[in-house]
């Protein structure tokens, strides 16, 4: 065998984690199995289907108002406002809104960026969206584009994921084939051109301002907001930035309307979600849910609590939202504001199983080590915090610590929180807090005891 | 590493250009600072690492100062700024990998290989580093082997089987 021979035998075929049959009336991922990514079984599925609605080429008649076939920018913006569809990414901003920030008669260049920079820990749902569905991501763009006015795009992919960057490469290259990118895409005056950049290993660059610094080649250190990249975004020229799945969601609504979108998830929280499920679980993987099932219900698709175990709590939305209880989680449903209500974040979706073999102490440990690795350096508080942070969690669990360090950790954390340029101070903080609150006991324990209240870490 | 003052990488190769020109293709004019990170894992996929050499000759192609270069080299954590073993294998250790044993699966490697975790076989056939979060976190254990290729549902079994593998392998 060749050494390419050799690493195919490792290769995920996503049959756990994608192509089963436990997703609730997916969108996205509805019936993918890994070999019709491309773009002739993309069409099969109903894919651009929307773009030829916008454009006027499905087939439609005439709008009886203006005489013509598609829709107006603004009708598609409005649109994706009534859907109730809010940024997939972590922060949850409703997409319309922000589509309708960009300065369409602004004169100039305008750019339309893609962040597929997802490493959030616990975050793998784009991945397999760019792996099975990359045509998804590229109509979403190309609508976008279309609503605000946007010649040039750009998707930034995570490093990690090479196979997926080339994956989305070669999607790109049908799609401009056939006519959905590139000039007068299908006869119009419409013309749009998508490229695919990739970062290499900095968690940083999932911030939005970072991503723009390294889409232009420089380090990925976060540039201080106001201005926004509506106005200043890419190379100084207005920008609008959504996450893959924000994108991905937008052929569907645009098919079905904004309405039936928003009816499949609760007011407020328009339509499904993918749920990326890691940790104790039996069955890890993607589940894309409507927004506002029962958390119950995704940990029950997920195949429940490893065996023999029971839960003891769940990080509901990437590393960064703060850890919930099993009784608290167990009465939210996997929506932004059930979460928000219970005192987390939903975040990107990454939900992050813990059962009672978990030493709570030890798991903060290695997440404020990852804070401190991937702060860029920028901001005192947050160069410097992140690293007091894991020093003090490392020696509470190694059985050094000091009975004032838990008032001081927190004393530590809030200092960081809000006075940094951007959000990685806070996601550093954030998990602290929300241990200590939740977790308290098995702090004292570790520092009082010089031991660990759970030692069966396995 | 104490080769590292003495080594002098190969120019890099016609091949690895005409990458760079594709590149740089996707950006403005005026722009073309923007192919760094692409063209400088180009440049360590042909190498093996990025060398002082290549940093110049990318900083030469893209009009920046070869500071800026070394610069974005430094920033990124993929990037090698040293030569490494044949295979670089990364495994990753985040929260969501090491509740599913990715910390469990560095120390197998590091102990089947002989070496400590960041070190490099005495055969330079293999360079094993922890990594952070590598969005695929349902697969755990992941690791990458140089930088390009994810391997999922690493169990012990299946590293031996990597390891073995990929040291039998032919060119």
């Amino acid at each position: 065998m060749n050494v390419e021979q050799v690493l195919s035998q490792f290769q995920t075929t996503a049959e756990e984690t994608c192509f089963h049959d436990r997703h609730l009336g997916p969108q996205i991922l509805a019936g993918l199995n890994g070999k019709n990514w491309s773009l002739q079984d993309y069409v099969a599925r109903g894919g651009y289907q929307a773009l030829r609605k916008i454009l006027g080429q499905d087939g439609s008649a005439p709008n009886p108002e203006t005489g013509v076939a598609g829709m107006t920018q603004d009708q598609v913006i409005a649109t994706v406002k009534e859907s109730g569809l809010r940024g997939r990414g972590g922060a949850g901003f409703p997409t319309g809104l922000k589509w309708s920030f960009m300065p369409r008669q602004f004169p100039g260049q305008k750019y339309l960026v893609c962040n597929s920079d997802e490493g959030e820990p616990g975050t793998c749902k784009d991945r397999e969206i760019l792996q099975h569905n990359p045509h998804i991501v590229i109509e979403g763009m190309a609508i976008a584009a279309y609503a605000m006015g946007i010649s040039v795009g750009y998707n930034y992919i995570h490093g990690e994921i090479f196979q997926s960057y080339e994956r989305f490469e070669a999607a790109l290259e049908e799609a401009r084939a056939a006519g959905f990118l590139g000039n007068n895409i299908m006869g119009s005056t419409f013309s749009f051109q998508l490229h695919a950049a990739h970062g290499f290993g900095a968690y940083i660059c999932g911030e939005e301002t970072a991503l723009l610094e390294s889409l232009e080649g420089k380090k990925g250190q976060p540039r201080f907001k106001p201005p926004f990249p509506a106005s200043f975004g890419l190379y100084g020229k207005p920008t609008t930035i959504n996450n893959t799945e924000t994108f991905a969601a937008v052929p569907w609504i645009i098919r079905n309307g904004g309405q039936a979108y928003l009816e499949c998830g609760k007011p407020n929280n328009g339509g499904t979600k993918i749920f990326s499920v890691s940790g104790d679980v039996e069955r890890p993987g993607n589940y894309e849910i409507p927004m506002g099932t029962p958390f119950s219900k995704l940990l029950e698709l997920a195949g429940g609590v490893r065996k023999g175990r029971t839960l003891k709590a769940v990080i509901p939305g990437g590393s960064s939202s703060p850890v919930l209880p099993a009784d608290v989680i167990m009465q939210c449903t996997m929506d932004y504001d059930s979460i928000a209500k219970a005192g987390s974040m939903l975040g990107s979706g990454a939900v992050i199983v813990l059962d009672d073999s978990r030493c709570m102490v030890k798991s903060l440990q290695r997440l404020s080590y990852f804070y401190m690795h991937e702060s860029c350096g920028q901001c005192t508080p947050c160069r410097e915090g992140t690293g007091w942070l894991w020093r003090m969690v490392d020696r509470i669990e190694r059985g050094e610590g000091r009975p004032s360090d838990l008032a001081l950790l927190d004393n530590v954390a809030e200092n960081i929180m809000g006075r940094t340029i951007c959000a990685l101070g806070d996601a550093a903080a954030m998990p602290v807090r929300g241990m200590i609150k939740h977790f308290r006991h098995e702090f004292e324990h570790h520092i009082t005891q010089k031991t660990c209240m759970v030692p069966a870490y396995v | 590493m104490s080769s590292e003052a003495t080594h002098h990488s190969a120019p890099l190769s016609a091949e690895v250009f005409a990458r760079f020109d594709r590149e740089v293709a996707k950006y403005p004019a005026d722009q073309k600072q923007s192919a760094v990170m692409a063209c400088l894992s180009i440049a360590q996929q042909e190498q093996g690492y990025v060398s002082a050499e290549s940093e110049r000759a990318i900083a030469k192609l893209l009009d920046m100062a070869p500071m800026a270069v070394h610069e974005v080299t430094t920033f990124y954590n993929m990037y090698n700024q040293h030569p490494v073993g044949k295979f670089k294998i990364n495994v990753c250790t985040n929260l969501p990998c090491q509740l599913r044993n990715g910390q469990g699966a560095l120390m197998h490697l590091a102990q089947k290989l002989g070496i400590e975790v960041g070190g490099t076989t005495a055969d330079g056939v293999f360079t094993l580093q922890p990594g952070e979060c590598m969005g695929a976190c349902a697969d755990a254990p992941v690791l990458l082997v140089n930088d390009r290729t994810m391997c999922s549902y690493m169990s012990n079994d299946k590293l031996d089987q990597l390891v073995d593998g990929l040291r039998a392998a032919k060119e």
